[in-house]
């Protein structure tokens, strides 16, 4: 088990160091003018030398990649070229928001699409149809048109909640859950459209087993069958469809922060990457990326604990 | 009966052709298809369609209302709604081929080279797929984008390397499940290449579903194409769908139309891709169905007949009160099929089994021997209805003469409890992902409203009544720990735990070793004598009957054609059919004919080779 897990931690730190290398290098072509950007129009030559020299711009890029990665080992990611917050400040103030959003949606979405799925898959019918056509449709309105839909009326026409919201980490719990609630709806219903037909799908698949023919000979009720071990044997298949929302919607709060103006990763994100500042974009793309790992990791665990075949190997 | 196969006319192959034909046929196919049609028309046609340029700006009429010569009116710089939603339709659709042509182009060859040879390539691959699959993407062209610019067309070539292992892993699967086919081995044998083998046969199998995947996947690059652009983040000088989002989005206070008509665009192409994959693989699906079922059409057809003339073996059973632990009388099971007719797979079968005697049910794959034993348990499949006849269960109904399904609330009285099941195939009928303790000892728990240390002690002896060595080590076991032949021992234990008065074994010992099938049927014969049940066992194998059963039932195409006592069957088979199912025995398969000796008892082989754990 622990050398599992040491294993798998140990990819991903190889996964980690290649994506910062490969992030670096591209980041590098987009830093020419960056000494100008920062100092403005009007700042002399010998001004935007001295500030080259002192970003390390002048070095060549294997140097100040190693630079780079030598500080970020020791969890020092450096400090914003823009504003001199330092990177890692920036990030744990917004990560908490990013981190709330995405969590209660992947929460919402679990419990819904679970239901739903296994509705649509036993009780077939008009939940299936439903099922089945909110897929489609939930499919064709990506999560942030649903959210400029939700925004435009909930909060602009009907002005139930904030258009814009300026909560910070320490705001109160009213003004969190204000905020948050249409960016919420926006994600889950997008979430569980598309994950309670793959749901639907897994659970069909594990109905038509065998097994399941057998337990009913035993005369064990249809209820335990489905709870204790359809949904036992189908929750692996459910857990990659929600790991694979998981990793969507960190890219997808992106846009979802902006249209509910919340001061998450993706403000951050945005802000940082059209800026150039690269301190701050390798700081985003690596909390990203270790938290996209994590919950990998987490999967495979539980996949681990609920497959005895994987237990034993 | 090879005559009525044909008749059935679901002839075997099935041409492309017929795919597009359903995908129009299908209401939602066509539907997705005029949407395509409307939009690939708009972006073609595009100069002719629009009056304006897409960056004509006209200063002085700005967030007009629709009418006039702008038929949706215009932006807050006074462009042509229109003319730029036609445009971006453009640009829009040429970027998202752009995409999923790059990730073809990527993952395509590698998921094909990958699956074929596997190796480190395949590896590599691999790691690589695993990585890009763990980036969110947006950031990722965020990232991109501040590096190479703002350009639609660069962002799409990106996100098409982010998204190419969604096909890699398509082709590789596909690819790996047909390397090992016979045909590619005998291309292989052949002579041809590899590049010629991988042409020919193996890209013909992931054709179909790369044309499913490249439709979804249009319809994720053109989300995530409009969702950079209404980030502000697209080419300001292009006019796109996603662009003008972004500009609806600034003005919603003063013009939400803005919005809607990008929106529409967006989530109708989207809509119209994911309808359109559906549909294709819907189309594919069917094709498949149709090529299927070659074996159930024998029974098919001949139950087509019209019922009552056919009272052929009515000497079965009369319709008296007798008091029968089992009475099957006229029974009728049949699927209802797409075109409204049903297709029958058992026809007008009467037969009943006392407490303490076996009745075998012989006849050959799709003969409705195991949809006549399923009825009897109430566990045919979900589409299955029973279309005439009744079954009483030691008097009272399980299936009334008027039900077309079985009643589950009259059988759960039953089932588990006085009637149970062996299954053929050991393996899949033990739940994974539990031990084989835990499925011994809840269904006693359940039925015989015991306490689980007492379920467990009775299940630890009937472990070792069945004949398994060390019953400990094999309740804590997991199915995949132990053999086949242990399987089945532990479903024998778990079919009589609960003290049925019948037993319902559906081909127990086919999917056994031979050493091992021989242990099993005496285990069977064994326990039944000891408990004195009813058993019915449903079997191909006639060596089989002769070694256990009183008497038999012979089923073809759904009917019975004969049944009587097994001595005098098997000593004088009156239907050809029987006659043919012992002829084709006695000479084709001679280790199994224990029919020669009559009676003699199977030989005791060793018991030991069982005991692995």
């Amino acid at each position: 088990m622990l050398n599992f897990i040491l294993k798998r931690v140990g990819a991903g730190v190889v996964v980690l160091a290649a994506i910062s290398f490969f992030t670096y290098i591209l980041l590098y072509f987009s830093s020419t003018n960056i000494a100008r950007n920062i100092l403005g129009e009007y700042a002399s030559q010998e001004q935007v030398a001295a500030k080259e020299i002192e970003l390390g711009l002048d070095q060549p890029l294997l140097t100040r990649f190693f630079d780079w990665a030598r500080h970020a080992i020791t969890g020092d990611f450096g400090t914003s070229w823009f504003n001199s917050e330092s990177v890692v400040q920036a990030i744990t103030t917004r990560l908490p928001i990013t981190l709330t959003l995405v969590v209660v949606s992947i929460v919402c979405i679990a419990v819904v699409a679970t239901l739903l799925g296994m509705a649509a898959a036993v009780k077939r019918g008009w939940i299936d149809r439903l099922v089945q056509g909110a897929a489609v449709v939930g499919d064709a309105i990506p999560n942030f048109v649903l959210g400029i839909i939700l925004v435009t009326i909930f909060a602009i026409q009907l002005q139930l909640f904030p258009a814009t919201s300026s909560i910070a980490p320490d705001s109160g719990a009213n003004a969190w859950v204000l905020s948050m609630t249409l960016p919420v709806i926006a994600l889950v219903i997008n979430g569980v459209t598309s994950s309670a037909q793959q749901i639907r799908s897994a659970v069909i698949k594990q109905l038509e087993k065998d097994y399941v023919r057998t337990l009913r000979s035993r005369g064990i009720s249809e209820r335990e069958i489905l709870f204790k071990h359809v949904l036992r044997s189908a929750a692996p298949a459910g857990l990659t469809v929600l790991s694979l929302q998981f990793v969507g919607m960190l890219g997808g709060v992106v846009i979802i922060e902006q249209i509910f103006a919340l001061p998450g990763m993706g403000a951050l994100a945005v802000q940082s990457t059209t800026m150039g500042d690269i301190p701050l974009v390798m700081g985003v793309v690596l909390y990203t990326v270790i938290i996209v790992i994590i919950v990998n990791l987490l999967v495979d665990l539980i996949n681990g604990w609920l497959n005895p075949k994987v237990r034993v190997s | 009966m090879s005559q009525t196969v044909e008749l059935t006319g679901q002839t075997g192959t099935v041409v492309r052709s017929s795919v597009v034909k359903k995908i129009v046929k299908n209401p939602l196919g066509l539907l997705a298809l005029a949407i395509l049609a409307v939009m690939v028309g708009l972006a073609v046609f595009a100069n002719f369609l629009a009056p304006f340029d897409e960056n004509f700006a006209n200063i002085g009429k700005t967030l007009a209302a629709p009418g006039g010569e702008n038929l949706l009116g215009t932006d807050s710089v006074g462009r042509d709604v229109w003319s730029r939603l036609v445009f971006g339709a453009r640009t829009t659709l040429l970027s998202a081929l752009l995409c999923a042509a790059v990730a073809i182009a990527i993952g395509l060859p590698a998921g094909l080279i990958g699956g074929y040879y596997g190796g480190k390539f395949d590896a590599a691959a691999n790691w690589v797929t695993n990585v890009l699959m763990s980036l969110p993407g947006i950031i990722v062209l965020l990232t991109v984008r501040a590096a190479m610019g703002p350009s639609v067309w660069i962002s799409m070539v990106a996100f098409g390397i982010l998204i190419s292992p969604g096909y890699f892993r398509l082709t590789r699967t596909a690819v790996q499940s047909v390397r090992n086919e016979l045909y590619v081995d005998a291309a292989r044998v052949a002579g041809l290449s590899d590049a010629a083998i991988i042409s020919r046969h193996i890209f013909s199998v992931v054709r179909a579903p790369i044309i499913i995947q490249t439709s979804m996947i249009c319809g994720v690059a053109i989300a995530i194409q409009s969702g950079l652009e209404f980030l502000g983040l697209g080419d300001p000088t292009v006019a796109t769908w996603g662009v003008m989002l972004n500009e609806g989005f600034k003005n919603v206070y003063l013009n939400p139309l803005l919005l809607v008509w990008p929106a529409a665009a967006i989530g109708l192409t989207i809509g119209a891709l994911v309808l359109l994959g559906n549909a294709i693989r819907d189309a594919l699906e069917d094709a498949d169905k149709i090529k299927a079922p070659k074996r159930g059409t024998g029974a098919a057809g001949a139950a087509e007949r019209v019922r009552p003339a056919q009272g052929a073996s009515g000497s079965a059973v009369e319709t008296g009160t007798e008091h029968h632990l089992v009475k099957v009388s006229h029974l009728g099971v049949g699927y209802p099929q797409a075109d409204g007719s049903v297709k029958k797979v058992v026809d007008d079968v009467s037969f009943h089994v006392d407490r303490g005697e076996v009745l075998g049910i012989v006849g050959e794959s799709g003969s409705g021997k195991s949809q006549t034993a399923f009825s009897i348990l109430g566990l045919l499949p979900e589409a299955a209805r029973i279309v005439a006849g009744s079954i009483q269960f030691d008097g009272k109904y399980t299936v009334a003469p008027t039900d077309d399904r079985v009643s589950q609330t009259r059988l759960s009285e039953f089932r588990g409890k006085r009637i149970s099941y062996i299954p053929q195939e050991p393996m899949s009928n033990l739940d994974p992902a539990f031990t084989i303790g835990h499925q011994l000892v809840t269904p006693m728990v359940r039925v015989l409203k015991i306490s689980k240390a007492e379920a467990k002690e009775r299940a630890l002896k009937l472990l070792d009544d069945v004949g398994i060595r060390f019953p400990e080590k094999t309740f804590n076991a997991y199915p995949h720990e132990v053999s086949g032949g242990m399987a089945q021992r532990v479903l024998i234990a778990g079919a009589i735990s609960c003290e049925p008065d019948l037993i319902i074994a559906d081909e127990p010992t086919t999917a056994l070793d031979v050493t091992v099938q021989a242990d099993v049927l005496d285990l069977i014969r064994d326990l039944q004598k000891r408990l004195n049940v009813g058993v019915i066992l449903v079997t191909h194998n006639f060596g089989v009957v002769a070694d256990l059963c009183d008497r038999v039932a012979v089923m073809q195409n759904g009917r019975l054609v004969e049944d009587g006592p097994v001595r005098e069957i098997l000593r004088n088979p009156k239907d050809p059919y029987t006659r043919k199912l012992l002829g084709s025995m006695l000479e084709g398969k001679e280790p199994m004919t224990m029919l020669v000796s009559t009676g003699a008892p199977a030989a005791k082989p060793e018991d030991e080779k069982e005991a692995v754990l």
